[in-house]
């Protein structure tokens, strides 16, 4: 039984989470108390996953661009400019109050979002540029844009509609819980109860043996970028929506990194191929708790980006099976018998044509 | 041609005594001696998976023997990496130029044992040195010119000077010759020789028999990881060379027997026809045909174009001329998906890059072709998947009977029955194989070559493709025999092993 769990990638990204979640009770013993106040949801929990809901969102996508051996690190740019768009359209709008404006304005920021993926996936899937330097053009060019939109000013707004997103509540739960929620579903059917997912990671592990199998490498590729700046897209929506301005300087920054942190943490492998989105959100939310931790137990703002690296580092050894076998050796147990190398004791046995499979046919 | 070179008492600069490399799965090497001597230009010969690289990579300290012992100078060795394989003297030039472009020629020429004053290296003394050093070997490049400007050719000759740089006694040149023209591999062998005469033991592996026979003084064939024999080149004419590195491995397939000529190949509509397909500079026009339950094979030596033309059927390399027909009807759009969407399959012959899905499970690779075609939206039913998984588990005989392995942990045979079972549940009408049997254990070899001619009786086309000429000429109805990127002939399979051995080898010689 403890084999098997240790043996679970997820194991070392819950074991960390449960520490980050122990060490706040210990220092705010009230840290899990959740009260509800006007039928709303309160708490550091729920502060948490609220505030983490775009780094989640991110993530996602991030996880599947990484599942195809790719990067991206035009997220950030792409959350500032979909709300910098957003907010433009509803502060030039007469009636920014209005639902019709809101979902026009976010409509008119997804698209560009879904308009910049293009982009990044024609760059990496066409014309076989290195995801990082096709990405990274986004990324520099990206905020570029969105200060011109946004003339350089934080453009705030008063809309309430457009607040729901960011700081609503339905069913007494943050919207933006629901939503990052719900993409994560989403994404989790979509991969794995079709064939996307065995395919997209087939193509990460190996693309010229998945082009050779019939696999459509390039239009995975493609759409894993699209998808993922639909992501950002969103979680700019969010953003903005929180704190009802777009902020082209400040909205998104560094979300590239912590969503790339995030997919490490979460056990998905930078050189692509097996991924995991459970892992993924777990691997958001340590973040997300590590910055809430270190503002609750009174530590400089300052000093959360170290706390980060070490808790990152951590969990990142422990992932690693170089260092695990130095661990497990420092132990002195013996080693467990290995069963997976396959021994061939065939010798000369008939090998029968297969019937024609007819089931595959239909 | 050959200068006079030292008889073979005078005592070898490296002697391998027994050198086994066990893979899992494989012998990559089995028991092989192996004797360099001081003086000689010693050509390396044999097919793919013959044990060519490995040996080399067990001579520069890259893999450690699993058993036998290396002898360097009448030292034993044990390297433990390639830097103590440099120290003992042996220095190795690669295919690809492993050197810094952007640096300059002596730089690369003196890297890491840089002339020093007063603890700042001494660019000048460093010029001269180098420029010494390629006077030596008669060359004209200007020490101080960046490497990056000059072409591959010149690349390999710097080199070689680095070699000469670090007293090297033994040097490796693996395929040095594959992009150069005719007057680089004459300034090449010019320095070749230069060095031999000064006593420098070289170590020359190229696909190009005749520049094997200009060059070299003695061979070493090696197959299926065991040594064949060690020869004079002047002793081992063409054709003695090529059936020693195709070889007969008459054992295996007793149980075969006439077993393909006994078939009879109709002589309808071909299955796929192609007229006039090659891709330059590679592969010239060819025009062939498979039929329904025709087992063709591609006989040839590495490098004749037998790949190209396989890869060329499938679509997976574009082709600069001619087309394909498929029933019938050809496509101008020419991918694997395509090709996949007329029946056909494709089995690569590298299998690590081009064929297994290393960290998917042996369940996803065998259904990965047949879940590719019919698209992601409409995934295979669990149950479709385990009945299909199952069956062809159990059919190929595929160890061990767990589909949740990841394929990279089973042995080479297996992995090999993965990619086939894989197409085969595509229920292809025409199975491009290009070396099956590489690299695997005698057992699995068997049930593969048994499994195709099977295939083809129950009416399925086959291209074939073996570096090991017996297994072509028994399994294939027709064979066509290629060489230097030319189809040279198409051959029923009633000739023999010797009769195809001469065809293949037939070249300067001609």
């Amino acid at each position: 039984m403890m084999k098997k769990l240790s043996a679970s990638p997820l194991i070392w990204p819950v074991l960390a989470l449960v520490a980050l979640l122990i060490v706040n009770v210990i220092v705010t013993p009230t840290f899990l108390s959740i009260r509800v106040q006007d039928g709303h949801l309160f708490g550091s929990t729920v502060d948490i996953l609220r505030n983490g809901a775009p780094t989640m969102l991110v993530a996602l996508g991030m996880t599947l661009v990484i599942a195809s051996r790719g990067i991206d690190l035009s997220v950030g740019a792409v959350v500032a400019v979909s709300g910098a768009l957003a907010c433009a359209h509803i502060a030039a709008s007469d009636d920014p109050a209005g639902a019709g404006t809101v979902v026009t304005a976010m409509g008119i920021a997804l698209g560009v979002a879904v308009g910049l993926g293009l982009w990044n996936g024609l760059l990496v899937s066409v014309f076989g540029v290195q995801p990082i330097i096709a990405t990274l053009v986004l990324m520099t060019a990206g905020r570029g844009l969105a200060l011109l939109i946004t003339d350089g000013q934080i453009v705030t707004i008063t809309s309430a509609p457009f607040k729901i997103l960011g700081s609503g509540f339905v069913f007494g739960l943050p919207v933006a819980i629901l939503v990052s929620l719900s993409v994560f579903a989403l994404v989790g059917l979509l991969t794995r109860r079709t064939a996307l997912g065995m395919l997209l990671e087939s193509v990460g592990i190996n693309p010229e043996a998945s082009r050779l199998a019939g696999v459509r490498y390039r239009t995975i590729v493609f759409a894993v970028y699209v998808f993922c700046a639909l992501c950002a897209g969103i979680a700019g929506l969010m953003i903005a929506s929180n704190i009802s301005a777009a902020d082209a300087n400040n909205a998104g920054l560094w979300i590239e990194m912590d969503a790339i942190l995030a997919v490490v943490i979460g056990g998905t492998s930078l050189l692509g191929g097996r991924f995991s989105l459970t892992g993924t959100i777990l691997g958001a939310l340590i973040i997300q708790t590590l910055t809430t931790t270190v503002y609750t137990a009174g530590i400089t703002p300052e000093t959360t980006l170290v706390f980060k690296a070490l808790v990152v580092i951590a969990v990142c050894l422990l992932q690693a099976p170089k260092f695990r076998v130095l661990v497990a050796r420092r132990r002195k147990r013996p080693a467990p018998p290995t069963g997976h190398a396959a021994t061939e004791e065939v010798a000369g046995q008939q090998v029968s044509v297969p019937a024609p499979p007819t089931m595959a046919a239909k | 041609m050959t200068t006079p070179h030292p008889g073979p008492t005078a005592a070898p600069v490296v002697r391998m005594q027994g050198v086994t490399i066990d893979f899992p799965g494989v012998k990559a090497l089995d028991a092989v001696d192996f004797r360099l001597l001081p003086g000689e230009i010693h050509a390396l010969m044999g097919e793919n998976g013959a044990g060519k690289s490995t040996l080399i990579k067990v001579l520069t300290g890259v893999y450690d023997p699993d058993a036998g012992s290396i002898t360097v100078d009448g030292v034993e060795q044990r390297f433990s990496g390639p830097r103590q394989a440099q120290d003992a003297g042996i220095s190795t030039v690669y295919q690809e130029v492993n050197l810094c472009t952007n640096l300059t020629v002596a730089e690369n020429i003196l890297l890491g044992r840089e002339p020093r004053r007063l603890g700042r290296i001494d660019y000048r003394a460093m010029r001269r040195r180098a420029a010494e050093l390629l006077g030596q070997l008669d060359l004209t490049i200007d020490p101080g010119s960046t490497l990056g400007a000059h072409p591959i050719a010149i690349q390999q000759l710097v080199a070689i000077a680095r070699a000469t740089a670090i007293s090297a006694r033994v040097l490796i040149l693996d395929e040095p010759t594959s992009s150069l023209d005719a007057d680089e591999v004459a300034e090449l062998f010019r320095v070749m020789r230069r060095l031999r005469d000064g006593g420098t033991a070289i170590l020359f592996v190229s696909h190009f028999l005749d520049q094997v026979y200009a060059i070299s003084d003695r061979m070493t064939v090696l197959r299926n990881g065991r040594l064949v024999g060690e020869y004079p080149t002047a002793e081992l004419d063409r054709v003695q060379l090529v059936a020693a590195m195709l070889g007969h491995e008459l054992d295996v397939l007793e149980e075969i027997g006439d077993a393909a000529s006994a078939t009879t190949p109709s002589t309808g509509e071909p299955v796929l026809s192609a007229r006039g397909l090659g891709r330059k500079p590679k592969l010239q026009p060819v025009d062939l045909d498979v039929h329904r339950g025709e087992v063709v094979g591609l006989a040839g030596l590495l490098g004749s174009g037998r790949t190209e033309l396989a890869r060329l059927l499938f679509g997976a390399d574009r082709a600069s001329s001619g087309s394909v027909s498929v029933n019938g009807s050809s496509d101008a759009m020419r991918t694997p998906r395509a090709a996949i969407a007329k029946g056909l399959a494709f089995s690569s012959e590298d299998r690590k890059g081009e064929g297994i899905i290393g960290d998917l499970s042996v369940r996803e690779n065998l259904i990965l072709a047949l879940q590719a075609r019919r698209g992601f939206a409409r995934p295979l039913s669990k149950k479709v998947k385990d009945d299909l998984v199952d069956r062809y588990m159990e059919a190929l005989d595929i160890r061990p009977r767990n589909p949740g392995t990841p394929v990279k942990n089973l042995s080479g045979g297996n992995q090999q029955k993965v990619l086939l079972a894989r197409w085969l549940i595509t229920e292809p009408q025409l199975f491009i194989l290009d070396e099956p049997t590489r690299g695997i254990d005698v057992g699995a070899k068997a049930q593969i070559q048994k499994l195709v001619t099977d295939l083809a009786k129950d009416g399925m086309g086959v291209v074939f493709i073996s570096a090991e000429l017996d297994e072509v000429a028994r399994i294939s109805d027709r064979i066509a025999v290629l060489r230097d990127g030319k189809c040279v002939a198409q051959v029923g399979s009633d000739r023999s092993v010797r009769e195809l051995t001469a065809l293949i080898a037939a070249g300067g010689a001609e």
